[in-house]
C-alpha cells in the first residue's frame, strides 16, 4: 500500500520536475557533497562562519539579506551560536558584530532620520536604501538573498555553479557589454561580474583561499540563510519517524488481533 | 442514522439527556454502524481524508494568527512564521505539504470510487457531494496557493481569474469584481485570504452531509454486491477505526518524510520570489493537482471553448452515476470497463504531464516536425488533444454506449461472504466475532 503511495508521489513529482529537465541547452549543474544534505546531514558551523565572511566582504557590497537578523547568526545551527550563551542576544560574537554596522533610525527627541549603532535585534542593513537607488549605481537591482537557495531550482549548487561557471563565451554567442557569459544562468548572459576569485577572502581559519572553498562555503551560508531551521527540523523528524514506525506497528498488530476471528 | 438503535441508556441521567439531545445514542450508532466486512484498504481514505481536512483547519488557523494578507506584507509574514514563530516551520509544512498529500487522497478515494462503482445507485447524492468537495478544495487551494504572494502566486492568480474573463459579455466584469481592482494587488489578495478560511468550514459541512449520505445506504464494497444481512458486516468500531487509524498513521509517515526532509519538493522555487508584476516568469504552471485540467484548457486554441472544455471535464465526474449505467457495480466483475478504466488512468497522468509542459515543446527531441492543423504532432499541445479526447471519450462514449453494448460482465458472487476469503477466520465459525470483548 505504502508502497504504491510512494510510486504515485514520485510520478507525480517527476511531473512537477519535468520543466526544470525539459530546459535543454543548459549544462547540468556541479554537484557538491554538501554536510546539510541527505536525512541526518547539518551545517559545518565553521564553513557558516567562513561563508559569512564572503558574505560580508563580497556579496554584501551589492546583495542585501534583509530576513536575517544579528541575533540569527547567534541561534541553534546558526554560524555563531554558542551554547555557553544562554541566548543569541548575550552572544559576544553576534554583538561585537552588530556594534560594527550602523542602521537607520529615527532621533526619539528630535524625530530626525539618524543613523544609530545597530543592536542585535536588527536585521542585517542592505547595501542600497532601494530599489531605485541600486539601479542608478549598479544598472540593475541585485536579489535580496536571504531566499536565494530556495527561490533557485537547484539551491546550493546552482549557487555553486554560477559562482565558479563564469567561462569565455562560445563562439556565435555575443555577450552584450557590461554583461558576462556563464552557461548555467538561464540564457547564459549575466549581469553580476565574476564576484569571487582565489585569494579574494581570507579565512580566519587558515582554510585555503581558492575559488572553489570560497564559493562552496558562501553556497552553505546561504543555504543556512534560506533555512535556519533545518537541523531542528531534521532532528524533530527523525524521532517523529520512530514514534510514527512505532505506532504503525501497534496499530497494525492491533488490527490482526480485532480481526482475527471474521473471515474477510 | 439508519436501522434500530442499540443504545440502552443505563443511568437516569443517560435517560434524561436521550429524551432531550439523544447525543449519545447518536454517537453510539455511529461507532457501532454496520459496515461492509470486506472493506480493502483503497476504503481507508475516507478516514485519511478527514484526518487532512481537520489537520488543514487546525494548522491553517494557527497560521491566520500570524499571517499578514496584503500585498506589502504576506510574504514577509510567511517568513516571520517560517523564522521566528516558535515551530512556525513545522506549521506551516505541514499545511502546505498537506495540501497536496489530501490531494493525492483525494484522488485516490475518487479512483476507488471509479472503479468499484460507489458512485451507482442509491448513493448518487453521496457521489454529488462528494464532487462538490472536491470543487471546494480546487477553489480552496487555488486561494491559499496565492496568500503566499511568490511569483506563481501571484502569476497564477492572474492566469485563473482571466479564465473567467472568456466568458461572453460578462466576463470582464466577473474578472474585475473577483480582483477586486483591474490588475491582481492587495485586494485581490486580502479577499482570497477571506474565502481561504470560510471555505474549508463550507468543506467540513458538506463532508457532514456526505457521511450523512454514506450512512443511509451504507458502504459500498469491492465485490460490489449489497448487504444481505449481518453475516456480512462488522461494527464500525473497533473493527474500521483500527484499520483506518492503522492506514492514518501510515499516511502521516509520508507526511513527515515531506515535512522533515523535503519540505519544499512540491513546491516551485519560483514561489520562493516576491510577487512582482512586472517580471512574469518563465513558465506559469499551476500546483500538479490542477495540471490535467490545464492541459486540457491549452489543447483548445479558443479561449472560450477550452474553459468550456475545462468545465466539461468537471461536469463530466458530477454526471457519471447517470452515464454508466450498467448494473454490475464493481469493475472486478466488469473485464471490459477495467482495461478502459486503467487507460482512463494513464490519460490523466498524461493529461497531468502535459500541463507541466509548454505547448510548443516537444516531447521526443530530434524528430522532424510533421505539422497538423496548427500544430507539430510530436508537440505536447497534440498530446493534450488525444488525452482530452480519450478524457472525454470514456465519459461520454465508452460508459453509456460502448460499455453496455460489447460487454458482458462475470458472475457476480451472490453475497459478499460468498466469493473465496483470503483473510480466512482463525477461530471456527460461530467463534464470537467481538474479541474488544475478550482478554
Amino acid at each position: 500500500m505504502l508502497r504504491k503511495i510512494l510510486a504515485l508521489a514520485a510520478i507525480l513529482g517527476f511531473a512537477v520536475a519535468a520543466p526544470a529537465l525539459a530546459d535543454t541547452g543548459q549544462p547540468p549543474l556541479k554537484h557538491i557533497a554538501w554536510s546539510f544534505s541527505g536525512p541526518f546531514g547539518g551545517y559545518d558551523q565553521e564553513q557558516l562562519q567562513r561563508g559569512f565572511k564572503v558574505y560580508r566582504e563580497v556579496c554584501s557590497q551589492c546583495h542585501s539579506l534583509k530576513l536575517i537578523a544579528f541575533h540569527d547568526l547567534g541561534e541553534p545551527g546558526g554560524p555563531f551560536w554558542d551554547p555557553k550563551y544562554k541566548t543569541a542576544n548575550d552572544n559576544a560574537y553576534v554583538k561585537a558584530i552588530a556594534a560594527e554596522f550602523k542602521v537607520p533610525d529615527i532621533d526619539p527627541d528630535t524625530g530626525d532620520p539618524i543613523q544609530r549603532v545597530a543592536t542585535t535585534a536588527d536585521s542585517m542593513p542592505p547595501p542600497y536604501a532601494n530599489e531605485i537607488a541600486a539601479k542608478a549605481t549598479l544598472g540593475g537591482s541585485p536579489p535580496d538573498m536571504s531566499m536565494l537557495e530556495k527561490a533557485r531550482e537547484g539551491g546550493a549548487n546552482y549557487i555553486y555553479s554560477i559562482l565558479t561557471g563564469y567561462t569565455t563565451a562560445p563562439a556565435g554567442v555575443t555577450v552584450p557589454a557590461g554583461k558576462y557569459y556563464n552557461p548555467f544562468m538561464l540564457g547564459g548572459i549575466i549581469a553580476m561580474p565574476p564576484p569571487l576569485v582565489a585569494g579574494r577572502v581570507t579565512f580566519d581559519d587558515g582554510k585555503p583561499s581558492t575559488l572553489d572553498q570560497e564559493a562552496q562555503d558562501i553556497a552553505a551560508f546561504l543555504t543556512w540563510a534560506s533555512d535556519p531551521h533545518m537541523e531542528q527540523r531534521k532532528q524533530m523528524g527523525l524521532a517523529v519517524m520512530v514514534y510514527l514506525l512505532v505506532f504503525a506497528g501497534l496499530l497494525y498488530a492491533s488490527y490482526r488481533r480485532v480481526w482475527r476471528n471474521v473471515a474477510h | 442514522m439508519s436501522g434500530p438503535s442499540s443504545y440502552e441508556p443505563g443511568t437516569a441521567i443517560e435517560r434524561w439527556l436521550d429524551a432531550r439531545l439523544p447525543i449519545i445514542r447518536f454517537s453510539v450508532d455511529l461507532m457501532d454502524f454496520p459496515t461492509p466486512k470486506n472493506l480493502n484498504y483503497w476504503w481507508t481514505f475516507g478516514g485519511i481524508l478527514a484526518f487532512c481536512l481537520a489537520s488543514q483547519i487546525v494548522t491553517g488557523v494557527i497560521l491566520a494568527m500570524h499571517f499578514d494578507p496584503t500585498g506589502a506584507g504576506a510574504f514577509l509574514s510567511i517568513e516571520h512564521i517560517m523564522r521566528d514563530v516558535n515551530y512556525g516551520w513545522l506549521i506551516r509544512y505541514i499545511h502546505a505539504d498537506g495540501a497536496f498529500l489530501f490531494f493525492l487522497a483525494v484522488y485516490i478515494h475518487m479512483f476507488r470510487g471509479l472503479y468499484y462503482g460507489s458512485f451507482k445507485a442509491p448513493r448518487e447524492v453521496l457521489w454529488l457531494i462528494g464532487c462538490l468537495i472536491y470543487l471546494a478544495m480546487m477553489a480552496t487551494a487555488f486561494f491559499g496557493y496565492v496568500l503566499r504572494w511568490g511569483q506563481m502566486s501571484f502569476w497564477g492568480a492572474k492566469v485563473i481569474t482571466s479564465l473567467f474573463g472568456a466568458i461572453p459579455f460578462v466576463g470582464p466584469s466577473i474578472t474585475t469584481w473577483l480582483l477586486g481592482g483591474f490588475a491582481v494587488d492587495s485586494p485581490t489578495l486580502n479577499r482570497f485570504f477571506s474565502l481561504h478560511y470560510l471555505l474549508p468550514f463550507v468543506i467540513a459541512a458538506l463532508v457532514v452531509l456526505h457521511i450523512w449520505a454514506l450512512h443511509v445506504p451504507g458502504n459500498s464494497n469491492p465485490v460490489g454486491v449489497n448487504v444481505k444481512g449481518k453475516s456480512d458486516t462488522v461494527p464500525f468500531h473497533p473493527y474500521y477505526t483500527v484499520k483506518d487509524g492503522f492506514a492514518i498513521v501510515l499516511f502521516m509517515i509520508l507526511m513527515a518524510v515531506f515535512v522533515f526532509y523535503q519540505p519544499e519538493a512540491m513546491m516551485g522555487a519560483d514561489n520562493n520570489i516576491p510577487a512582482n508584476p512586472i517580471v512574469t516568469p518563465p513558465h506559469i504552471v499551476p500546483e500538479w493537482y490542477l495540471l490535467p485540467y490545464y492541459a486540457i484548457l491549452r489543447a483548445i486554441p479558443n479561449k472560450l471553448m477550452g474553459v468550456m472544455a475545462m468545465g466539461g471535464a468537471i461536469a463530466c465526474i458530477f454526471a457519471l452515476p447517470w452515464l454508466d449505467r450498467t448494473k454490475v457495480r464493481s469493475m472486478r466483475y466488469r473485464p471490459q470497463a477495467r482495461i478502459y478504466f486503467f487507460f482512463f488512468c494513464a490519460a490523466c497522468v498524461i493529461l497531468g504531464f502535459c500541463g507541466a509542459h509548454e505547448v510548443d515543446d516537444k516531447v521526443i527531441n530530434g524528430l522532424a516536425p510533421i505539422t497538423f492543423l496548427d500544430a507539430d504532432l510530436n508537440s505536447y499541445v497534440w498530446v493534450s488533444r488525444l488525452g482530452a479526447l480519450y478524457y472525454f471519450a470514456y465519459f461520454l462514449v465508452i460508459l453509456p454506449i460502448v460499455l453496455p453494448m460489447t460487454e458482458t460482465p462475470l458472475p457476480v458472487p451472490e453475497s459478499i461472504s460468498t466469493p473465496v476469503l483470503s483473510h480466512p477466520a482463525a477461530a471456527p465459525a460461530g467463534a464470537p466475532a467481538a474479541p474488544e470483548k475478550k482478554g
